[in-house]
């Protein structure tokens, strides 16, 4: 195998650019060339970090946007299962619900705001609500286009065996829609973490989008790009894991590509 | 798979199939007695897989029915299979598990027996991804045939294979069939494969059954004279509009022979 070939290599080679920046942005502003105010030296972020780290704030908000951000995924999560399955596979509930649930979904994120609070309060659940909403959409629409768009050849396969009902469903449709739930799932989460910014910009008294907007209202740009770092961090940790369960849910596809066979 | 198995009792009784206004099959009349093995054979789109498709079940006729041992049918019949031209193997199951697809009570003895019928026991663990086309249609008639069943229709099964896997799918299927006596309805546009497999070739032209010919040769059969006869025979019989058409100018019509 050639070495570019390698895992290490490609991930290496993901790190350059961010690395390159990192360097030229230390760089700029140590030598004065961009303002300090506007944009703090890495050392000073660094530092940002270690202090709101041992005062436990940052631990604080990082917490709760964690939990807003779990939370709303798993309340979005179930109620797209719920629509998406009973939409795709009766036309019956299709017609019923779809057309309105496409009408919401192009309220933008930040409308609902308004309402929630008057609805749920300031409190947690308006933002869990929120992020949920986030959630639900690319969920519902990825699983109802999955289960619609299933191979009708495959289906006659089941039929023609004597599937029906929940076996048709649990042997034939499940598996066939799983990849276009787990594509849904990783939209879904991505939109989470768009709708916590949201939910915490527009009020709230923790969490990484607080700490953004208090160090914008403070005028301290580190801890605007601490959060924003953390952000980036998370945001692509938790996709991870969401890509990590969705090789799991679709482990033919996964042993199919890396050739391995299945254990008897 | 037990010796005992007996075929269906086909009857297409005076069916019709119509999508809109386009009448794909008409007054089609035909008797497959029990482990007869037919063959419909025809120009693309003369109607003959959707007659495959009325007698699985997959479609509903417009006039007439499908009796199968005497019984009307309303949807697929429990005891019939197909065998699709595309295999139609599920990507998220084994090979083995493909095959267990087909078996009435989940029994895996009986999936792997089925599978060791078609000389693949020894790829039981892989997915269908990574075989070949010829074997991908064995783990099919592997899943077909682990149901027992009594009426096997195979819509264009080998159609997409290419000439020596053909063969040795075609003796397979022979040699299946002589063991377990299910009735086969064979759809195919290959006129030397329906004298090979079947024990009475139909011609369907423009929806109707225009030629029933028995195929008296004894089996396994040799390409002999006789052979040749009858495939001349069913050959020349679908061949006749065509030469009364052509002088009249209809062959820019006819471009998409392909018998």
């Amino acid at each position: 195998m050639k070495f570019t070939d390698s895992r290490i290599f490609q991930i290496a080679l993901g790190f350059l650019v961010p690395i390159l920046l990192l360097g030229a942005w230390q760089y700029a502003s140590v030598t004065g060339y961009a303002a300090p105010n506007l944009l703090p030296p890495l050392t000073r972020i660094y530092g940002t970090f270690t202090d709101l780290l041992a005062s436990g704030e940052l631990g604080e908000h990082l917490w709760i946007t964690l939990y807003r951000v779990f939370a709303g995924f798993v309340a979005g999560l179930a109620v797209a299962l719920v629509l998406g399955i009973l939409n795709g596979y009766f036309r019956f509930f299709r017609y019923l619900l779809d057309p309105m649930l496409q009408a919401l979904r192009n309220i933008p994120s930040m409308a609902w705001v308004p309402l929630f609070i008057l609805w749920l309060g300031i409190y947690e659940t308006s933002k869990i609500t929120l992020i949920a909403i986030g959630v639900f959409f690319p969920v519902y629409l990825n699983l109802l286009t999955g289960i619609i768009s299933v191979d009708r050849k495959l289906i006659e396969v089941g039929w023609v065996h004597g599937y029906r009902g929940f076996r048709l469903i649990w042997h034939f449709f499940l598996p066939a829609t799983l990849p276009s739930l787990v594509g849904g799932m990783r939209s879904g989460l991505s939109m989470g973490w768009m709708f916590v910014v949201a939910a915490e910009i527009m009020g709230a008294s923790k969490g990484l989008g607080f700490l953004m907007t208090d160090g914008q209202t403070t005028g301290r740009p580190a801890i605007i790009m601490t959060s924003l770092i953390l952000f980036a961090i998370f945001g692509k940790l938790t996709d991870m894991v969401m890509v990590w369960l969705g090789s799991k849910l679709l482990y033919w596809q996964t042993d199919l590509v890396t050739g391995k066979q299945q254990s008897a | 798979m037990e010796q005992t198995t007996l075929g269906s009792h086909l009857q297409i009784k005076k069916t019709a199939k119509r999508y809109g206004d386009k009448q794909v099959l008409q007054e089609v009349e035909l008797e497959g007695k029990p482990g007869e093995f037919i063959a419909i054979v025809g120009r693309s789109g003369c109607g003959k897989s959707t007659l495959l498709r009325l007698v699985a079940g997959l479609e509903k006729a417009s006039e007439g029915g499908i009796h199968i041992d005497g019984e009307e049918i309303r949807f697929i019949h429990p005891d019939t299979r197909v065998l699709f031209q595309d295999a139609r193997l599920l990507p998220w199951k084994s090979v083995l598990e493909n095959v267990r697809v087909g078996v009435k009570d989940g029994d895996i003895r009986k999936a792997e027996k089925a599978l060791e019928q078609v000389g693949l026991s020894s790829r039981a663990s892989e997915w269908p991804g990574v075989l070949s086309g010829g074997q991908r249609q064995r783990v099919a008639l592997a899943r077909a045939l682990a149901g027992n069943p009594k009426l096997l229709l195979l819509d264009e099964p080998l159609g997409a294979l290419d000439a020596l896997t053909r063969i040795e799918m075609q003796q397979l299927i022979e040699q299946l069939w002589t063991e377990q006596r299910f009735t086969a309805l064979l759809v195919t546009h290959d006129v030397a494969e329906a004298v090979q497999l079947a024990d009475r070739v139909i011609l369907i032209e423009q929806g109707k059954i225009a030629f029933d010919v028995k195929i008296t040769l004894s089996r396994p059969r040799e390409h002999n004279s006789d052979f040749a006869y009858f495939e001349k025979l069913i050959l020349d019989r679908i061949l006749i509009k065509e030469k009364a058409k052509s002088p009249s100018g209809n062959i820019g019509k006819n471009d998409n022979y392909t018998i």
